[in-house]
């Protein structure tokens, strides 16, 4: 595999998340690099999922500084982090269920769709070309996910790891240069794992997409990331290679505990 | 066997998103514009276009519009009646005030002020959700029938705020006979399903589609809440002013605010339910049950009654007729809480199989 890791295209500094009086966030900082898979990783509740949730503008962290591809940011709202090449997948599947898989991964294209709803009601030149263009799109990504057969199913219909896998279309659908994954392989069964590995490598490879990844399985968060995060109680614990992290003492007390 | 779509391949994405990809779908659907712009208008008669026919297309136009906000947008609203009354009052006074407005244009000039009235009536939903915003639009309901009783500049000082409309001329021809009206408010009613249709089957319904389901994922993928969900109370609110349009226009001919009663709205609301939520076929389907099931009994009670010999006054038939349309109503809400639409979707996919189970 060869893998050109690029230079820092996130850069958190000093992050601080509160609600209320509830501290999420203290004081992280880390980076991203171009094209790598960054893991974070920690004990429930660590604030993992917040941390994504600052990173693509759903929270706006009361301290700290966001540096995405050289410009700061203090507050952002999500569809403008998602015009900015930010996609993500969410911890429980955020599918529009009531939409076929077609239908969902083709709003995943919406920020790049340009007709207005006038053209869209006449059925007018424009819009009806983008359709068939983007339409082009989806279904290189249906063939890229193997998903060929549900194309038309509702997802509300599909078990819970093809509606994992349609979720990862729908975000890859918007050829993302950054994807957040929260929890892609959660629930899901060895094989099922495998298959979203490789996925996730693939779309690394191929696409040349950064990933921001949280995962408990310990195993595939060594084997696939470039680099770690490590989070507790809403500090950060450790950074650094997997197997730098995984001998790191902050990490071990704070997955295993330590005897008193 | 009949309805199967084996053997029809797509070779093309644009072959497969057109808009009935099945052939039996688009044969099925010249057939019924053919009946009803050719056959109906030859047969039918003149109670039958003026009671039955206009008030269902009507009524279908409106649950249409309901249909975009709530079943498509996932947006809430009682305001229905008032904002086809914003509509039938605003194409009335475009008529009045302005001297040779063509009568289609003064219909659209009032889609577009009921679309107007509904993105300020839709604000709320930028805060609020579900039940709440429900009762937000409830004020829309009240307000906008309180405005048009109490400044009579809007019914040009008539008494008791009612209007009469002007005469229906289309480049120098006069829509007078029911018959005439039936085909003009076809036509119109036609082409606004198409257009829906189109809205839904594109982005734009991938967008309310999209909110309506989950507000947050929308909004990671790029939809920007705000303008989505006043687009879905500005086109919702444009057809039903169109509906109200065409209710003074075509189908009474004089009509008061008091007309356009929460009762009204209640009953859009309920054929988008009975019809099929997020379903544009469900709009029409809703709106004929509504409409025609109470005409329905008023004929076959007496009859039954009758048959059976039991005594039964008039005021006892009518009481029996809500008794049973109450009944019914709850029969297929639990039946089928999807709708007629979807009753008609299982059908089709159980066509597909017939004769052979397997």
């Amino acid at each position: 595999m060869s893998k050109k890791i690029g230079d820092v295209i996130l850069d958190l500094q000093n992050i601080s998340l509160r609600f209320g009086g509830v501290k999420a966030l203290t004081d992280i900082s880390f980076d991203v690099r171009e094209h790598e898979i960054r893991a974070i990783i920690g004990p429930n509740g660590a604030g993992k999922s917040s941390m994504l949730n600052v990173i693509n503008g759903v929270y706006h962290p009361q301290e700290g500084v966001i540096i995405f591809h050289g410009r700061e940011r203090r507050k952002m709202e999500p569809h403008q982090a998602a015009t900015q090449g930010i996609a993500r997948t969410f911890q429980n599947i955020a599918l529009f269920k009531g939409m076929s898989v077609l239908d969902n991964i083709m709003t995943g294209r919406i920020t790049r769709m340009k007709a207005s709803f006038i053209e869209h009601a006449l059925w007018l030149g424009r819009a009806k070309r983008e359709e068939l263009e983007h339409r082009k799109k989806v279904e290189e990504v249906i063939d890229f996910l193997e998903i060929q057969h549900i194309r038309k199913t509702p997802v509300g219909r599909l078990p819970y790891g093809l509606q994992k896998r349609v979720e990862l279309g729908r975000a890859l659908a918007a050829e993302p240069s950054m994807l957040l994954l929260d929890e892609p392989m959660a629930g899901m069964n060895v094989e099922e794992k495998q298959d979203m590995c490789r996925f996730i490598l693939d779309v690394n490879d191929q696409f040349g997409a950064t990933i921001v990844l949280i995962e408990h399985d310990m195993g595939v968060v060594m084997d696939i990331s470039d680099r770690v995060v490590v989070l507790d109680y809403g500090k950060k614990i450790g950074d650094g290679l997997p197997d730098d992290v995984k001998n790191n003492e902050d990490v071990i007390t704070a997955y295993l505990g330590v005897s008193h | 066997m009949l309805y199967r779509e084996a053997g029809q391949f797509k070779t093309s994405y644009a072959a497969d998103q057109q808009l009935f990809p099945i052939r039996q779908d688009r044969m099925g659907i010249l057939i019924l514009l053919a009946v009803v712009f050719l056959v109906i208008p030859g047969v039918a008669s003149e109670y039958w276009f003026s009671a039955i026919l206009i008030p269902f297309l009507i009524f279908s136009l409106a649950a249409l519009g309901l249909n975009i906000l709530t079943g498509y947008a996932g947006q809430l609203s009682l305001g229905s009646a008032a904002f086809m009354a914003v509509g039938a009052y605003a194409a009335y006074n475009f008529q009045l005030r302005i001297d040779g407005i063509p009568i289609l244009v003064s219909f659209v000039c009032a889609g577009l002020t009921a679309a107007g009235v509904g993105i300020l009536f839709g604000l709320p939903s930028l805060w609020i959700k579900g039940f709440y915003l429900a009762v937000a639009t409830l004020a829309a309901q009240f307000f906008i029938v309180w405005c048009l009783t109490k400044f009579p500049w809007f019914s040009n000082h008539s008494s008791s705020g009612v209007i009469s409309a002007q005469q229906l001329i289309i480049f120098g021809y006069e829509f007078a006979s029911p018959q005439e009206k039936y085909l003009l408010v076809l036509s119109i009613v036609v082409v606004m399903a198409l257009a829906a249709k189109n809205m839904v089957r594109s982005s734009t319904g991938r967008a309310w589609m999209a909110v309506r389901d989950m507000d947050v994922a929308a909004s990671v993928i790029g939809i920007r809440l705000m303008p989505t969900k006043l687009l879905a109370f500005a086109v919702s609110s444009f057809y039903c002013g169109v509906a109200g349009a065409l209710y003074a226009f075509c189908y009474l001919g004089s009509v008061e605010p008091d007309g356009f009663s929460l009762d009204m709205s209640f009953r859009i609301l309920f054929m988008i339910i009975i019809g099929g939520v997020g379903s544009i076929l469900g709009s029409f389907l809703g709106a004929a049950f509504i409409l025609l099931l109470p005409i329905f009994l008023d004929i076959a009670l007496p009859w039954a009654a009758g048959l059976l010999g039991l005594p039964f006054s008039n005021a006892t038939v009518s009481h029996i007729q809500v008794l049973i349309f109450g009944a019914l109503i709850m029969f297929f809400l639990i039946v089928e809480p999807h709708g007629l639409a979807r009753l008609w979707q299982i059908t089709k996919e159980k066509l597909r199989l017939w004769p052979f189970p397997h």
